[in-house]
């Protein structure tokens, strides 16, 4: 396992261009939240020739919907949620000028493919770690559809988020990667 | 005939369903530090060491051990000699969901299928009801996420297809779960009764404590066999290469049609929230 790289958003070219597939980052600075129905809403707005709620131009987003902060935190429990459901609407924001996505699990060929054409980055969070990845999580303010609740677009000032490389810019997949390396057998 | 204040159950439900959320239970902090040790992977390993952080960090600091704090699912074994008072059970029930997770800053995750509209209150919740001999009432609240529920399946085999059939089932339904869960998981079977009834099978599987092999020499040693089979594949945890694809497998069964094979698997993520209680 290569040793753990800090990087600091928003991302370069250089510096996406120097991460592998399994490598472990540390990521610090602005992320944005987005899962389902704002996905919808952002991917609808593109579509619309619309301006988005904030620009996403070199930029990450959180697949993630917060657990309410208690007194005291400014967020809840905050780990990723599954990337998959979000699949359909990653390569328009892709092209569009999004740069990373964080989230857990699988992407499609599709996405792989885009994050390849529009060399964007793919991060993994330890899925079901939300009390660990809150810690990581500094300042949490609601700045679009506050009336989707814990799906509402959050911008975050993360500080050391523990993260792998799902996906690279050279087309690598950790989930085929990881499986070759560890399989002994196949499903009968 | 004993009577039970049906505030109690709305106590005791408000209760665990805060402890499910944040404090994992003893049997599954020693599935996760023998998984430590197990696995091979230094990513898995790594996996591994920030889940027990998180479990520390969330006993230390009250937060969920995960932001899906699930629908609500409440076992309720009820003692026939018991006699509820003071007001409808399942308003109860549900009345210590909506303080549970409103008092106890957990997500509320539950909506109209169709319109999606958010319930609010992330009642209802999923009520299992039995009536067993005796006073007394056990209640089970699981809270259970959809990262692991939306992987589940069920499926009806024929007879000849049997335990080969139930094995290459199990084993399709692992490798569509173990790139998108968080595992290392917990898989319930439950085979035999009705559709319905292997899903429910399934489901009470995984509530079996991690390390107890089923009673049923025969069955346990299935279990052994199907755990041994799906960590050989490869995905190990949360999919990223490993071999601690899965804690445990357990298997309920239950006598079905002759003319029919139902099977249902349960497939949970590590963050296996259940706490127990007894009036």
């Amino acid at each position: 396992m290569s040793e753990v790289k800090h990087l600091q958003t928003p991302l370069s070219e250089e510096v996406i261009a120097g991460l592998k597939t399994g490598d472990r980052v540390l990521l610090s600075g602005v992320v944005y939240t987005a899962r389902d129905a704002a996905h919808k809403r952002l991917v609808t707005l593109i579509k619309e020739g619309k301006n988005l709620p904030f620009d996403i131009e070199g930029q990450i987003i959180y697949y993630v919907g917060p657990a309410p902060a208690p007194p005291g935190r400014p967020i809840g429990a905050a780990g990723p949620t599954t990337s998959s459901r979000m699949d359909p609407y990653a390569p328009i924001l892709l092209a569009h000028g999004l740069k990373g996505m964080i989230g857990k699990g699988k992407r499609s060929r599709e996405v792989i493919e885009a994050i390849k054409r529009f060399k964007g980055i793919y991060f993994i969070a330890p899925g079901g770690a939300g009390a660990l990845l809150a810690l990581c999580v500094r300042q949490a303010e609601v700045i679009a559809y506050p009336e989707l609740g814990a799906e509402a677009v959050y911008k975050l000032v993360v500080k050391d988020l523990p993260l792998f490389v799902g996906n690279d810019i050279y087309g690598n997949d950790i989930y085929e990667i990881g499986k070759k390396e560890f399989q002994i057998a196949s499903c009968p | 005939m004993r009577e039970i204040k049906v505030e109690e159950l709305t106590h005791t439900v408000k209760r665990l369903c805060q402890e499910a959320c944040v404090y994992l239970n003893e049997d599954v902090e020693a599935a996760l530090e023998r998984a430590y040790i197990l696995e091979k992977s230094p990513i898995g390993r790594e996996v591994i060491k920030q889940l027990l952080k998180n479990r520390d960090v969330a006993k230390e600091t009250g937060l969920p051990i995960c932001q899906d704090t699930g629908i609500t699912i409440v076992f309720l074994k009820v003692g026939q000699d018991v006699h509820f008072v003071g007001g409808n059970v399942e308003e109860a029930i549900n009345e210590g969901v909506r303080r549970g997770y409103e008092e106890g800053y957990l997500r509320k995750s539950v909506c109209h299928p169709l319109t999606r509209e958010n319930t609010k209150d992330n009642t209802p919740a999923i009520i299992h009801y039995e009536i067993v001999p005796g006073n007394e009432v056990e209640v089970i609240v699981m809270p259970k996420g959809a990262g692991s529920e939306n992987k589940c399946t069920a499926t009806v085999l024929t007879p000849a297809e049997g335990l080969e059939g139930i094995e290459r089932f199990l084993c399709k339904t692992v490798e569509e779960a173990a790139v998108n869960t968080c595992s290392p998981l917990i898989v319930g079977v439950g085979i035999g009764g009705t559709i319905d009834k292997a899903a429910l099978l399934a489901k009470k599987a995984i509530l079996r404590p991690l390390g107890e092999w089923h009673k049923d020499n025969k069955l346990a040693a299935l279990e052994m066999k199907w755990l041994e089979m799906l960590n050989k594949l490869g995905y190990g945890p949360l999919g990223l290469g490993g071999r601690v694809t899965c804690l445990d497998v357990h298997i309920e069964i239950f006598p079905c049609h002759i003319a029919s094979l139902p099977v249902a698997v349960n497939v949970q993520c590590h963050a296996h929230r259940v706490k127990k209680a007894v009036l």
